[in-house]
């Protein structure tokens, strides 16, 4: 007999699709028969009374949660998320219950035995529930105590060499596509800058001194696995600046039926014989392949990295040799301003360790950021307010048409005295010789 | 600015506006001080590490208090 009826939660447990209301009962039983003798440190009945107080704001259509405080561990600012239910004496099993955000390995690569090592740490320390992954990136640990949180901080770091990842106004986790561990698209290392990044801005990840949130995203082609291009403030996109290579036997054997389009996929049902031309050559956003009687032809200066034609031959489309990555800046979800895509800062720089001109720009951001933002602001809405033109002075880059968002937008151009050249002082008597009064 | 002048002000300044408010967004703390934000960053973490300030997050935006003060310490400190 479960300790509160909850009728609206069971009915959510009715449809097609797998539910969480089942797999927090499933997590209540565990817990109440304990078939392993854990020592709870946190109520037993956890589950129950998180499913009792969601039944509870179901019935009043308002939440009965409170969020934010001052918890958290020594010296880190970030990583822990308070919360409180303004219910306790019905359900003191969430009294306290807590979030903790942990910082997932670059790419998500997991060994078993962690997971079971975290998954036991949670059962005994918190509540046993999990969010694999929150949407920054990591590994959430739902519901504890305030008490517990030390110690959970000292199982993590000391005992399974993990860190708490980031929360509040803070560099957020940095998370990261597979890259070049399992991806032949990838352009450069993407788990070896996340990672790099991951440690050399620890300062930014753990002690809040932003405006706001602030989140980097890898992707290591333009494909973008990670989305980067709409989730991250600052997201750095693999590409290439010489030819996509190409095997024209590959493609005869495309044409041919030999190789599967789309590395197989999509092969579910018959979609006909492969037509190059209606599946790749005419979808080409900027018109820039043809074939050339059996030779197929790619205008290199005007692919725009969309990657279609890539994704459906891969075998005999490559990516370039010339490989680095583009910056984009100012992408993030709509609370103010509305949503925002990215937009590109540095078209392409080489992504080689130590990656010093990478962080150099990443750098002069924030200084410019930190200085300007006012508290709550994007970097993308402050590039909305100050413009694109401040934000290319800040960082030092000379403007580049591939920075254009579309043409003629604004046809004003405002230049300052020492961009011009001579200034905008002239000789009025020279210029007299010329145009009269 | 030297340590134990920043911290002299910010105690200074926070305790004169406890009857408005208890939290502050790092800008308040770094204009009190007048510094750059990186150098403010500096003064103001020494001060949590010393514990003359607390953090404070609502899970998206984070906040410094004088520590100790504030309806959320009372109400976390109440078991």
């Amino acid at each position: 007999m479960a300790k509160h009826e909850t009728p609206m939660l069971d009915q959510l447990e009715s449809g097609p699709w797998p539910s969480f209301v089942s797999d927090i009962k499933r997590e209540a039983a565990i817990r109440a028969k304990n078939e392993r003798n854990i020592e709870y440190q946190i109520p037993a009945d956890v589950c129950e009374d998180l499913l009792g107080i969601l039944e509870l704001s179901f019935k009043h259509g308002r939440t009965h949660w409170k969020h934010g405080g001052i918890v958290g561990v020594f010296g880190y600012g970030g990583g822990v998320i308070g919360r409180y239910c303004d219910q306790p004496q019905k359900f003191p099993g969430v009294a306290h219950f807590h979030t903790i955000r942990v910082n997932q390995p670059a790419a998500k690569y997991y060994k078993t035995d962690y997971l079971k090592q975290i998954c036991d740490l949670w059962e005994l320390r918190g509540s046993g529930l999990t969010n694999m992954h929150g949407s920054t990136g990591d590994i959430i640990l739902l519901g504890t105590t305030t008490p517990q949180l030390e110690e959970i901080f000292f199982e993590l770091t000391h005992n399974m060499n993990q860190d708490l990842g980031g929360s509040g106004s803070n560099l957020r986790t940095p998370a990261d596509c597979l890259g070049q561990s399992r991806c032949e698209y990838a352009c450069y290392d993407t788990q070896h800058l996340c990672y790099t990044l991951t440690n050399e801005y620890q300062d930014e990840l753990h002690r809040p001194a932003f405006p706001y949130k602030f989140k980097f995203k890898f992707d290591g082609c333009p494909n973008g696995c990670v989305a980067s291009i709409a989730r991250s403030d600052m997201s750095f996109i693999g590409t290439w600046r010489d030819d996509i290579r190409i095997d024209q036997e590959a493609v005869q054997a495309y044409i041919g039926g030999e190789i599967a389009p789309n590395a197989g996929a999509h092969a579910g049902r018959d979609w006909g014989k492969f037509d190059i031309h209606k599946e790749v050559i005419n979808l080409c956003p900027t018109e820039c392949m043809w074939m050339e009687g059996k030779e197929l032809k790619i205008d290199n200066r005007e692919c725009v990295r969309c990657m279609h034609c890539i994704d459906a031959m891969p075998r005999a489309l490559r990516i370039g040799e010339d490989r680095g990555l583009s910056i984009l800046v100012g992408a993030k979800a709509p609370i103010l301003d509305g949503a925002q895509m990215g937009t590109l800062l540095v078209p392409f720089i080489k992504a080689e360790e130590p990656y010093d001109e990478i962080k150099e720009v990443i750098e002069n951001v924030w200084d410019w950021w930190m200085e300007e933002g006012k508290n709550r602001e994007r970097l993308g809405e402050l590039m909305k307010r100050q413009g694109l033109q401040r934000m290319l002075e800040v960082t030092g880059l000379d403007p580049d048409p591939r920075m254009v968002q579309e043409p003629r937008h604004n046809p004003y151009i405002f230049w300052k005295e020492e961009e011009v050249e001579g200034g905008f002082e002239r000789d009025v008597n020279e210029f007299r010789k010329h145009h009269q009064r | 600015m030297e340590y134990e002048e920043a911290k002299a002000k910010i105690v200074d300044e926070l305790t004169k506006k406890q009857k408005s408010k208890s939290k502050f967004y790092f800008s308040d703390l770094a204009k009190i001080i007048e510094s750059k934000p990186r150098d403010a960053k500096k003064l103001v973490n020494k001060m949590v590490e010393e514990e003359v300030l607390e953090y404070w997050s609502s899970g998206s935006t984070s906040m410094y208090g004088l520590k100790g003060t504030g309806k959320q310490a009372a109400a976390e400190h109440e078991d």
